[in-house]
């Protein structure tokens, strides 16, 4: 059984503390750990060997490793509000009331029926779901789909009722120098960098500096690794330019130095206030990436069984955590690393029955000389031929490394199997942003090769990796490559030699990728690549020989490296396999792209700020309380919020906007036009620039004029309308549409600096400065006399003029325009005393039965009268011409934007659809956006079309319903009645085609 | 100008909040957009003139509390003043620069400012914005035009311990709220 190491044993237990005790429950069963216990080590100290549930085959599995790279322990973390599942016990930290949940099974973890699974695994090969539930179709819906849904699939997705209650939030920061990695390295690393006078940060994912080194021990300098650790500490703790921050993952380099880091504050103390993670987004000059290297497991036949973890694994969890895995523990490797587990365990009291070794070495190295010397049995050329126990080890069966195995010559008891098959860098950071890799023939590894390191924006390296991630492994070349990638960071000499280490020297490692070499079909079926989405080494080969020869094609057919591990174990293993098979080079065949982020990071952290409240800005009118408070409900209109209607109590929506219209029409109403985009267009040749902007002219525009216009992109199409204001000779004001201010501002701006950057013009956006109230209907200038102090009469102000002045001692200017086709004056006011005329509006205009509306309102009395709006008649497609606005296209000017556009062919084609008013014959409504039919169908058996409605409603003033829409040969067929096809797609509803203008032809009632 | 004055509003009436510093909105500020040829004399007069202190170099703000001149690129300066003195300044500069190219605009009710005190407000800051906020890289009385979160922005350091915050007006609520989130106790950085 694993249990927790006596206190008094020598050397374990150093991120331990025994005299806190905390306790927690798996899968509702209480237990204790230490503070500083990760909930793998507190686990293992309580001999819950078994973690979980294999996607596929629900095996049974127990804890492999003990970092990021683990596979197998995940569980359901905490509950209600705050469960997460699919988190890695082996990086959580334990805590006083953790509640973790075994993940994928069924009923239970110890007895599970997906288990069953494991015995069809013959007909659960590589690609099974392609080739399994292909046929009959209908099946996989009904069937199939609803079955694999239940037995597979890891975690369970959060209540979707579930609100996470806690903060997240974002930090920037810029540093000449990033390292990522707290070993021994990435601490060597930032204190030359920070030496050197580079504003250091050095970020490290677990709760502890030093990395492996403390655990694998060597001298630096005379001292005890772990010392060497607390000497640098102290040394980086002390310079100002160098920040430090542990629980701190980087999780991708991206394009100029742009990394993101992702810190978790509050995982390992819930209690604590504050943000519970925070992402770092940084900018750095040089990225170090010092992020070490990750054992690879052994494929050999019962290597997933609950018991066999990786050597280097096995040691952490005795020296960090007086955690033992089981009183006898049978080592499997094929490099000199794992010796030194064995040394550990024994220091720790605990048998170490046989090392496997599959080399055969013609002199022992010195660190199989100690071993040996501690009397422990080393078998040499040997493999396991499988490992005996079902949820937990009973033992290994050996047998010769060079055959197929089945002959086993020893069956050797034990608890747990510690196995090494060598050490691949942790190059993912590297290859985030192209850093290409080499294969190390004598290392077996893939390691960053330096001469094609990520590019910045001079095509200047800006990572540099540092340490084991660089291929280094021994501590002495670890220490000697982490001083040279600061040499390359800060572009400067060392000014002191590396420190100096201590260490055993290793024999080479012998590549072993199967195990025993030659295994059997029987054995490869049990020899697990990747635990987590139970992938084989039977698999890879079965994928080879069905031609999945690319290893990308190779990985999403048998989902190796798929999981949320995303195969850092199996990833190497797998593709060495997969060269095998295909008789080719490990290098030829390659690696599968490595993406951001190294590890899965919460969405709330992507989030940040951006949730509730803070989602996305909300732009607010100065009179949105006003709204806000009367019922307004709301429409997004870019970031605006606009009243749809402003509804009264008892009312439904379109009672309200009903209301609203007639009362326009009757008495007087009150928009909130603040949102209507309003851009100062100034200079010399503003006049000759607007004419550019505009299809028709504006230069002879007269001062105190104003005139609607249309701007059309370079394309041809309709972009924005608005009308413009001369306000002097140099000064235009022109409004756009409410989406359109910054766009227009941006796109005014574009061709000034960019075409006509020698123009004499300045544009300044006015947006907010003013709000902009409309006062519309046949009492609007009653209650503007009732206020008094501008005289807004038909002589002092026509149609399409403005005037500026005090109304009722404000400051305001008055434009006399209308967008309903009713008298109407739209009233620009500064911004901070916009709400103060509302209310004085509205006390005036009681006695005018004055009335607020929303824009519903507000589209329906345009559509009464003919008026397009950009976005419902205009979709990126529509030319002015086609909406019958030849009338504002000049024809007079030499050139205008869209002007060329607009005579090419197809805008030119005589059978474009064209604007028109639409009529029911039976008074409904017709369905926005509903097909005209035409005869016949098309090539593809669709039914022709011939026009399609663009805006509909129920016009209140004319009791039935208006339309306009884009018709073919629509204004040469005025009175004709077409169909329109109802949202089922075969009931039709027929209109008429009339004239787009329904209310008011001549437009008299503006004009009063 | 007449008794409207006496009703203007900012759009959050003066909030604030305390956490890791304080976060104010302030009280209606006289601005004036100014574009023009910044190293002609008449521009350089009339900025000087209603700024009441020395032109400010690139990227700089020159000036105090009252009154301040804020380089925005270079063809655009920010004048800081009395809000009621704008009208005023708004037709002087008008009259300064008869004749010249420049643009003048009253941009006070556009925006609204807010003044953030307390040590931390350079972490606070970054939180939000991307730009480098070192004191290397954004020493004390240079403005940064930036983001805020989603939406632009403007600041500058008085001090270390004081900085002035401008934003759209539409968009003070969404700003406020973000220095809700990002001053919260407990959320610390400890970077500069």
């Amino acid at each position: 059984m694993s249990t927790r190491l006596a206190p008094n044993t020598p050397g374990v237990g150093r991120l331990i503390d025994r005299s806190k005790q905390q306790n927690f429950t798996f899968n509702g069963k209480r237990l204790t750990g230490h503070a500083g216990d990760t909930l793998a080590s507190a686990l293992l100290a309580n001999d819950q060997v078994l973690v979980g549930r294999s996607f596929k085959y629900h095996r049974p599995r127990g804890v492999v490793a003990s970092g990021a790279e683990e596979p197998n322990a995940l569980v359901g973390l905490g509950t209600g509000n705050r469960f997460e599942p699919n988190q890695r016990a082996t990086t959580t930290e334990l805590y006083d009331g953790l509640t973790a949940r075994s993940q994928n099974h069924w009923p239970s973890l110890d007895f599970d029926i997906g288990a069953v699974n494991s015995a069809f695994a013959n007909f659960l090969p590589a690609g099974f779901y392609y080739k399994t539930f292909m046929a009959p179709r209908p099946f996989w819906k009904h069937v199939y789909e609803p079955f694999i849904r239940r037995s597979a699939g890891l975690g369970k997705a959060p209540d979707p009722d579930a609100r996470d209650p806690d903060s997240y939030e974002h930090f920037h920061a810029h540093v000449d120098v990033l390292v990522i990695g707290g070993g021994i390295a990435g601490l060597e690393a930032a204190r030359r960098a920070g030496e050197a006078g580079a504003r250091v940060l050095l970020v490290e994912q677990s709760a502890h500096w030093g990395g492996r080194a403390p655990v694998d021990g060597g001298e630096v300098e005379g001292h005890s690794t772990e010392a060497h650790v607390s000497q640098l500490l102290a040394a980086l703790e002390a310079m100002e330019n160098v920040t430090l921050r542990a629980r701190c993952m980087g999780a991708g380099v991206y394009d100029h130095g742009y990394v993101l880091a992702y810190e978790r504050l509050t995982d390992h103390a819930p209690a604590l206030k504050g943000p519970r993670h925070r992402l770092w987004r940084i900018r750095a000059g040089q990225v170090i990436t010092a992020t070490g290297a990750i054992e690879r497991p052994l494929s050999f036949s019962g290597n997933d069984v609950p018991g066999v973890m990786l050597a280097s694994a096995v040691r952490d969890y005795v020296v960090n955590w007086a955690v033992s895995p089981g009183d006898r523990t049978v080592i499997v490797t094929n490099n000199d690393d794992a010796y030194r587990t064995a040394l550990v365990l024994r220091r720790a009291g605990l048998a170490v029955p046989a090392i496997i070794d599959a080399r055969v070495l013609p002199a022992d190295s010195p660190l199989m000389a100690e071993v040996r010397a501690a009397g422990i049995r080393i078998l040499q050329g040997h493999a396991v031929d499988h490992v005996m126990g079902g949820k937990r080890v009973r033992g290994v069966a050996i047998c010769s490394h060079a055959g197929e195995g089945g002959a086993v010559i020893e069956e050797i008891p034990c608890e747990a199997v510690a196995m090494s098959g060598g050490w691949s860098p942790v190059v993912h950071l590297w290859s985030h942003c192209g850093g290409k890799l080499t294969w190390d023939e004598t290392r077996a590894m893939f390691r960053p090769d330096p001469d094609r390191a990520p590019t910045g924006d001079k095509g200047q390296p800006f990572v540099v990796a540092a340490g084991a991630a660089n291929g280094a492994l021994t501590l002495g070349e670890v220490l000697e490559d982490a001083v040279a990638a600061a040499e390359r960071a800060t572009a400067r000499p060392r000014t002191s030699d590396a420190p100096q280490a201590v260490a055993q020297e290793e024999a080479p490692l012998a590549p072993v990728w199967m195990m025993p070499q030659g295994a059997s079909i029987h054995h490869r079926a049990k020899a697990w690549l990747d635990y987590q989405n139970d992938v084989k080494v039977s698999d890879v080969q079965l994928a080879a020989r069905e031609g999945f020869t690319s290893v990308e094609h190779a990985k999403r057919y048998t989902t190796l490296g798929m999981a949320t591990d995303q195969g850092k174990l199996s990833n190497i293993n797998g593709l060495a396999i997969l060269s095998g098979a295909l008789g080719n080079g490990i290098p030829e065949v390659g690696t599968t792209t490595f993406r951001p982020p190294y590890t899965p990071i919460s969405m709330g952290a992507i989030a940040g700020a951006a949730v509730g409240d803070t989602f996305q800005p909300i732009r607010r009118t100065p009179i949105h309380d006003w709204l806000e408070e009367n019922g307004a409900e709301w429409e997004p209109v870019g970031q605006w919020r606009r009243p749809y209607t402003i509804k009264r109590p008892g009312e439904t929506t379109e009672e309200a906007v009903q209301r609203e219209v007639t009362n326009t029409r009757e008495n007087l109403g009150l928009l909130d036009a603040s949102t209507l985009g309003k851009l100062i267009v100034k200079g010399p040749d503003a006049g000759r620039f607007l004419d550019m902007m505009y299809t028709n002219m504006m230069s002879n525009l007269k001062p105190g004029r104003c005139r609607y216009g249309l701007m059309c992109n370079e394309n041809g199409f309709l972009m924005d309308d608005g009308v413009v204001a001369r306000i002097d000779e140099d000064t235009f004001l022109c409004h756009t549409t409410s989406g359109g201010a910054d766009h227009i501002h941006q796109h005014m701006e574009d061709w000034l600096q960019c075409e006509w950057w020698d123009w004499q013009v300045y544009v300044a956006n006015v947006t907010e400065q003013y709000g902009q109230i409309a006062v519309v209907g046949p009492n609007a200038r009653k209650v503007l006399e009732a206020i008094g102090g501008i005289d807004v009469g038909k002589e002092a102000l026509p149609f399409m003029g403005w005037v500026e002045g005090e109304l009722g001692g404000i400051p305001v200017r008055i434009y006399r325009i209308s967008f309903s086709g009713e008298l109407s004056f739209e009233i620009a006011v500064k911004a901070g005393l916009a709400r103060h005329l509302w209310d004085l509006l509205l006390t005036v205009g009681k006695q005018f039965g004055v009335m607020p509306y929303g824009t519903e309102a507000l589209h329906i009395m345009r559509a009464e009268k003919g008026f397009i709006m950009i976005g419902d008649e205009t979709d990126g497609t529509v030319i002015p011409q086609d909406l019958g606005l030849n009338w504002a296209i000049s024809k007079k000017k030499e050139d205008f934007l869209g002007k060329r556009a607009q005579q090419r062919l197809d805008m030119a084609r005589a059978d474009r659809w064209k604007l028109v008013g639409l009529e029911t014959v039976d008074g409904s409504v017709l369905p926005d956006g509903a097909y005209a039919l035409g005869e016949g169908e098309n090539a593809n058996g669709q039914r022709n079309v011939i026009g399609r409605v663009t805006s509909s409603y129920h016009s209140p003033t004319l009791g039935h319903g208006i339309a306009m829409g884009l018709v073919l040969g629509g204004p040469d067929r005025m009175g004709e009645v077409i169909s329109f096809a109802k949202g089922d797609g075969t009931t039709t509803i027929e209109a008429k085609i009339t004239d787009p203008v329904f209310y008011d032809k001549a437009g008299e009632k503006q004009d009063v | 100008m007449s008794e409207g004055l006496a009703h203007v509003v900012s759009p959050l009436n003066g909030a604030r909040f305390d956490g890791l510093i304080s976060v104010r909105e302030m009280a209606p500020q006289g601005m004036i957009t100014l574009r023009g040829d910044l190293a002609a004399p008449a521009i350089k007069n009339a900025a000087t003139g209603v700024g009441g202190h020395d032109m400010p170099g690139q990227r700089q703000a020159s000036g105090d509390a009252d009154r301040a001149i804020l380089w925005m690129s270079p063809d655009e300066l920010l004048l800081l003043l009395p809000y009621a003195e704008v009208p005023g300044a708004v037709a002087s500069i008008g009259k300064l620069l008869e004749g010249s190219h420049a643009l003048v605009a009253d941009v006070s009710d556009a925006r609204t400012g807010f003044e953030l005190r307390g040590e931390g407000l350079r972490e606070v800051l970054a939180k939000l914005a991307p730009a480098d906020l070192s004191p290397g890289a954004l020493p004390v009385g240079e403005v940064r035009r930036t983001r805020l979160g989603q939406v632009p922005a403007a600041f500058w350091l008085k001090s270390e311990a004081s900085a002035q915050v401008i934003c759209f007006r539409s968009v003070a609520r969404y700003v406020f709220d973000q220095f809700r989130r990002a001053a919260q106790p407990g959320s610390t950085v400890g970077f500069f």
